[in-house]
């Protein structure tokens, strides 16, 4: 290192050794996502909030005004507000994670190859891809947050967050949110920008539907290979970890299982995704 | 000529002559896969401290492929390159940050503006924002671009958008610039301009390395020019050395009607005064000559018996050379 740092000088170019470089780097990387994104403001809070609120409108509010002889009214009630609350939250998460990470990488790595300038940054190419990570995170987190003052104004019967445990919900938070952005950057990069329509169809709407977003991971005891069967999905932990945060009334998933299941998804999604991007970036 | 003068008092650079920014030795890449592709077969090269090199070939001969490995996104199948000392495939990251970078297509940041594009590159090279600011307003100075600042790069032309690419590969002062094809698709006005941009570095002292299939484009700006086709490099050195050497001849192309024959025409050819070498080409007959005067009334008469179609005539250029060193044109 100290040759290396003598050569610079020799050369009469500015001395450039120093972890801050990384630090530096990094941050440039994120200022310019932040950049993009307050550009986008309107369309990004329509894009996390639309699903929500729509959600709660027709099945809290509209529902229940409906008559008792509307089949739907039953199991649609303010107690599924409560179940509901911390699902939606998981689906914020993960929409902002694919809408922020997958579908931007996909276009960049197309035929306009933006990311290029990106992958020149004096920081290991793996930074950058886990940048976009981090990035797609604090989106997520936004999303999720904006649920729960839509919770309490839209349902006919507000629903309140029960949060006990803060460290608990910021866990729970934090690391969905990281999880959604590594299975935004996984699509992103491992997908053919033309087939990233196809990905909503075949992989986003059936990880949603079959991650106990609308129910509780408990409710599905009657259907046991059902049961076991979502274990696969990262997002039934999103809800559920919610749950055990946000609404811990609710019954839930034991919370070591479900921190335990978060880290091993962030892990193995997290490492494909940022070896994906590598692929892309490096012949 | 340009050539690099031997007294170093005349040129502002901190180091000696001898000293090397980039270093490539017996580099290979080898694509496998159903069809095994020798992209580069065994390169050796040194770019000097301050110098613009030219790597002349054609499409598909390596030269993509080797600035690939130089800017650390092609990993090679064996053989090594630094950049000032630091092996880029050891230590890319670092390496980095030596190296400017205008790739072959534009791949500006389609949503930031052109001011933009610049600051944030600054940014990602660690710069704060004040003097991130101030640099990228010197280079739309520099480039002539300040009232293009605000647009966005779906709004610029082609040359433009390749100036703003050259501005963006400085920003952060590499010591060696690396411009793959910089003139293709650029209207010829453009071109000159980005030339003379390319030129405006070697003040900075910033050593270029360039891709070109244009032979002119190889002669105008380069003080010295290395050859490669099909992965290997065939000759190197300035210019006009590589002129003297290899193909200080007027190639004339004789097409003719009737070619069988052409062989013994070219034998008649050889004897005549001012040529240096007469051979078949599918065509009709290749006459290597050093001195043209008067010459091509007598070969023509030499041809006529098998008729005369068409005549082309190369005057001595690297074009000419690249002729003599692989029998082929440059595009072909």
């Amino acid at each position: 290192m100290s040759s290396a740092a003598s050569e610079m000088t020799a050369t009469g170019a500015p001395n450039r050794s120093g972890g801050m470089v990384f630090l530096k780097a990094f941050a440039g990387l994120f200022l310019r996502d932040l950049r993009v994104l307050t550009r986008e403001l309107g369309p990004f809070l329509l894009r996390v909030g639309m699903q929500p609120l729509l959600f709660l409108f027709v099945f809290t509010f509209v529902m229940p005004h409906m008559s008792s002889g509307n089949p739907m009214a039953g199991g649609a009630g303010t107690s599924f507000g409560t179940i509901l609350l911390p699902g939606l939250m998981a689906v914020a998460i993960m929409f902002s994670g694919i809408a922020a990470v997958a579908l931007p990488l996909s276009t960049e790595f197309g035929i306009t190859r933006e990311i290029d300038d990106r992958v020149m940054c004096p920081v290991p190419v793996a930074a950058v891809a886990i940048e976009k990570i981090c990035f797609s995170a604090m989106q997520s987190i936004i999303g999720a947050l904006m649920v729960i003052p839509m919770a309490i104004w839209i349902p006919a019967k507000p629903v309140y967050p029960e949060i006990q445990n803060w460290l608990l919900f910021a866990l729970v938070l934090v690391m969905s949110s990281l999880l959604a952005g590594a299975l935004g950057l996984t699509i992103g990069a491992s997908v053919n920008p033309k087939q990233i329509g196809l990905v909503f169809s075949i992989i986003v709407v059936p990880i949603t539907f079959l991650g106990c977003v609308y129910y509780p991971w408990a409710g599905l005891k009657q259907m046991v290979w059902l049961q076991y069967g979502v274990l696969f999905n990262p997002i039934v932990y999103m809800s559920e970890g919610l749950r055990a945060a946000v609404t811990p009334s609710v019954e839930h998933m034991p919370v070591w299982a479900i921190l335990l299941a978060l880290t091993f998804f962030l892990g193995i999604l997290g490492s494909l995704g940022v070896r994906a991007f590598l692929r892309r970036v490096i012949s | 000529m340009r050539g690099i003068s031997p007294d170093a008092a005349e040129i502002p650079l901190p180091i000696p002559m001898n000293s090397y920014i980039v270093e490539i030795k017996a580099l290979k890449k080898v694509y496998e896969g159903k069809q095994r592709v020798v992209a580069l077969d065994g390169i050796d090269l040194e770019v000097r401290q301050g110098e613009i090199f030219g790597l002349l070939g054609p499409n598909g001969a390596g030269k993509t492929t080797t600035i690939g490995i130089c800017t650390t996104r092609t990993l090679p199948t064996s053989g090594t390159v630094t950049i000032n000392g630091i092996d880029v495939v050891a230590h890319p990251a670092r390496a980095r940050q030596f190296i400017g970078v205008v790739p072959q297509f534009n791949t500006l940041d389609r949503s930031l503006t052109i001011y933009e594009n610049l600051y944030f590159h600054c940014r990602y090279f660690g710069m704060p924002h004040s003097e991130a600011k101030s640099r990228s307003n010197a280079l739309l100075a520099q480039f002539l671009l300040s009232e293009r600042g605000k647009a966005y790069p779906a709004q610029l032309s082609g040359g433009m958008a390749q100036r703003v690419q050259i501005a963006r590969a400085i920003a952060h002062r590499p010591l060696v610039l690396f411009l793959d094809e910089p003139s293709a698709g650029l209207d010829p006005q453009s071109r000159i301009a980005m030339w003379e941009a390319v030129e405006g570095l070697r003040k900075e002292g910033i050593t270029v390395v360039l891709t070109t299939h244009y032979m002119e484009e190889a002669d105008a700006l380069s003080d010295r020019v290395g050859i490669v086709d099909r992965g290997r490099m065939l000759a190197l050195g300035t210019p006009q050395v590589l002129k003297d050497t290899h193909g200080a001849r007027t190639v004339i192309d004789l097409k003719l009607r009737n070619i069988d024959g052409a062989d013994s025409i070219a034998e008649k050819m050889k004897v005549l005064a001012g040529v240096d070498g007469a051979e078949r080409i599918p065509e009709g007959v290749r006459v290597f000559a050093g001195n043209v005067d008067g010459l091509l009334p007598e070969l023509i008469q030499v041809c006529s018996p098998l008729g005369l179609r068409d005549i082309s005539i190369a005057e001595p250029s690297l074009e000419t050379v690249f002729i003599h060193l692989t029998g082929r044109d440059l595009r072909e």
